[in-house]
């Protein structure tokens, strides 16, 4: 009976806080909808009246196309943002983009910021069909955009966006193949000195006369690196005349590769020297993947056999001056080629004799003399033509275009810009 | 635990930088256990990055079911991972001598697609990007580039163009063509002084944290 009459007493009270309760988790909801528009503006349910709200016009012109030369995956879409999406008060608060697939449910593909008007939409698959449409909303208003005409991706055969890239390398391509014709007709193709492969003979020469091993460094890349199959032909050369010369190699490597790469090169060099016999797997051993662990080994090796001749032909990182170094401190001979710009000053400072860049890859031409590998260095001087010829146009009509306002001049320089434009 | 670490690393530390005074026994031992260390880490990480990870994982995805035993994980096998695993397979073929010649089978593929693929990759940025980027105007109409910018222009087009007589091999480098030549390679030695020096003062904070660790970690020296 206490107990009643007490409850019945409170009750009042009870109600209020049962009131109090229910703002709480109403005002809750509003703000927890207001902290992040792009989040947490979903339509909600509570009538607001009509003066209140935030009425915004949808986005127009919403249109989704096909990438063009692609393998089928990607949709592009564009539209003309809302008219309350402006820089300063902006109405619109932000969009939501929906995707259908197949005729199926809307789903949010993604939520976008003010001022966005366009979205590339990817990882799409070529025999579905997908259409879109777009929200706009403001703090409690949302406009929907029409829905996109249902598109499907289309696969393209060519990128015509390179097609400049194709002409460029058709006729550099032209041009090697025709040289290479050339030279196997017995044209004489010219070369001009390269002053590292003058030294290769002699450096031979020397390891023979002292009694000492020829070391060989093909870098620390792989075989899937441009300057590792250089320096792998310039290998086969270099074992030739060793094993003419009846002299050792001593090739230790970083990758497995390299090593049956290096192996089968030497192999054949040797078959080709007719000194089968005197050939070794030994002669090419691997180290370790591990960059300063095989640094460690060669430079050991170094010091422990003291060749007569070095040559580090490859892809060089950090450990180019340690290698360089050591193999200076040995009185070793040393004749290096890399296209890495960043190792070239070391070489340049610690070798006798440097291939930089380009020469690198011209140094295999140069030595074999055969007509493909200089076929191919000819064609690839047309390319440097091109270039050269392409940058003393572009670079006068630029400035005459600038300087004077040359109508022609700047259609030399737009015709110029389109052609060596990547995409 | 953790001083036992320290001494042993601070140890191989040294034992590595006694190369500088002269090859020694302390340097072979470091320099044994770094290269057969690395190699087994590096056997380790490739197997079960390459060989299960990329491999196994790819022909054979995992299932994963959710707690009412629906199957949650639909992944498709990959099965032209098998392709690369044939050819690496392949290559094992040197251990047996009579069929050695395979794994240049595997080799030839290397090379060849690397070669195709990298032709445009090379073509497009040494050579179209190259030279888009120099096709600047040397000044503007009235004067608009500051000395600065002239000078900067004037650099660039001259350093690219001069380069690119010195490496062109069709042509003996004698009179104008040999002078302009040299101009390029004077180019390019400036811009290697310049990377040399760059890159000491990097290498020299190598040597610092090495310096910091055996000072600082190890002796405590350094608070």
């Amino acid at each position: 009976m206490h107990v009643g009459k007490s409850t019945s007493l409170y009750l009042p009270q009870l109600f209020f806080l049962f009131l109090f309760i229910c703002n709480f988790l109403l005002l809750s909801l509003v703000y927890a909808q207001t902290d992040d528009p792009l989040l947490n503006s979903e339509d909600s349910s509570v009538a607001i009246p009509d003066s209140e709200l935030v009425v915004v016009a949808p986005v127009t012109s919403l249109i989704a196309e096909d990438y063009k030369y692609d393998d089928g995956k990607q949709i592009n879409l564009s539209w003309v943002p809302s008219i309350d999406d402006q820089l300063v008060g902006s109405k619109v608060l932000g969009y939501r983009l929906f995707r259908i697939i197949d005729d199926g449910k809307p789903e949010l593909l993604a939520k976008l910021r003010c001022g966005a008007n366009s979205y590339s939409d990817g990882k799409l698959k070529s025999e579905s069909v997908y259409s879109y449409y777009l929200e706009a909303f403001s703090k409690n208003f949302i406009a929907t955009s029409t829905r996109t005409v249902p598109i499907s991706p289309e696969r393209e055969w060519i990128n015509f966006d390179r097609k400049y890239l194709f002409l460029l390398a058709f006729i550099i391509g032209g041009a090697v193949i025709f040289f290479i014709e050339s030279a196997r007709r017995g044209k004489k193709l010219f070369v001009r000195k390269i002053a590292g492969l003058e030294a290769v003979d002699e450096a031979i020469g020397r390891a023979t006369e002292m009694g000492r091993p020829i070391l060989f460094i093909p870098g620390i890349l792989d075989m899937n690196d441009v300057q590792t199959l250089a320096g792998i032909t310039i290998l086969g050369r270099v074992s030739q005349q060793i094993a003419n010369y009846d002299t050792k190699i001593r090739m230790p490597v970083s990758r497995s590769l390299v090593m049956t790469a290096a192996r089968e090169t030497i192999k054949a060099a040797y078959q080709t020297a007719g000194r089968p016999d005197q050939y070794s797997d030994d002669m090419v051993n691997y180290v370790t993947d591990e960059q300063f662990g095989y640094v460690a080994a060669v430079d050991g090796i170094m010091v422990r056999e003291k060749p007569a001749t070095v040559f580090l032909m490859g892809a060089f990182f950090a450990e180019s001056l340690i290698l360089a170094e050591t193999g200076n401190s040995v009185g070793a001979i040393q004749i290096a080629g890399t296209a890495r710009p960043a190792q070239l000053p070391f070489f340049i400072a610690a070798c006798d004799f440097t291939l930089i860049g380009e020469e690198l890859f011209a140094a295999s031409a140069y030595l074999s003399g055969e007509p493909k590998q200089l076929g191919s260095l000819k064609g690839q001087d047309v390319g440097k033509g091109i270039a050269m010829a392409a940058i003393l146009i572009g670079v006068l009509a630029e400035t005459i275009g600038t300087a004077w306002n040359v109508e022609f001049m700047n259609d030399v320089v737009r015709w110029l810009t389109i052609l060596f434009t990547t995409q | 635990m953790e001083h036992v670490a320290l001494w042993i690393a601070a140890f191989l530390t040294l034992g590595i930088y006694s190369f500088l005074y002269k090859d020694n026994i302390w340097y072979k031992l470091c320099e044994s256990i770094f290269v057969g260390i690395s190699a087994g880490y590096w056997f380790v990480v490739l197997f079960w990055d390459n060989i299960y990870g990329k491999f196994w994982v790819g022909v054979f995805p995992p299932k994963a079911y959710n707690d009412a035993g629906e199957l949650v994980n639909s992944a498709e096998p990959d099965y032209l991972l098998i392709v690369g695993a044939v050819l690496g397979v392949m290559m094992i073929s040197r251990l047996i001598p009579k069929i050695g010649w395979v794994s240049r089978w595997p080799l030839a593929f290397i090379v060849g697609s690397t070669s195709g693929l990298y032709l445009i990759n090379y073509f497009t940025s040494n050579m179209m990007r190259q030279v888009e980027a120099t096709i600047i105007p040397l000044f503007g109409m009235n004067y608009e580039l500051s000395a600065y910018d002239i000078i900067g222009n004037l650099v660039i087009v001259i350093g690219t163009f001069t380069g690119l007589v010195y490496f062109f091999f069709s042509k003996e480098h004698k009179g104008w063509f040999g002078r302009t030549a040299k101009i390029g390679i004077w180019t390019i030695m400036i811009t290697f002084g310049a990377s040399f020096g760059y890159t000491v003062m990097s290498r020299m904070s190598l040597l610092i944290g090495r310096i910091d660790f055996l000072f600082g970690d190890w002796l405590g020296l350094i608070k």
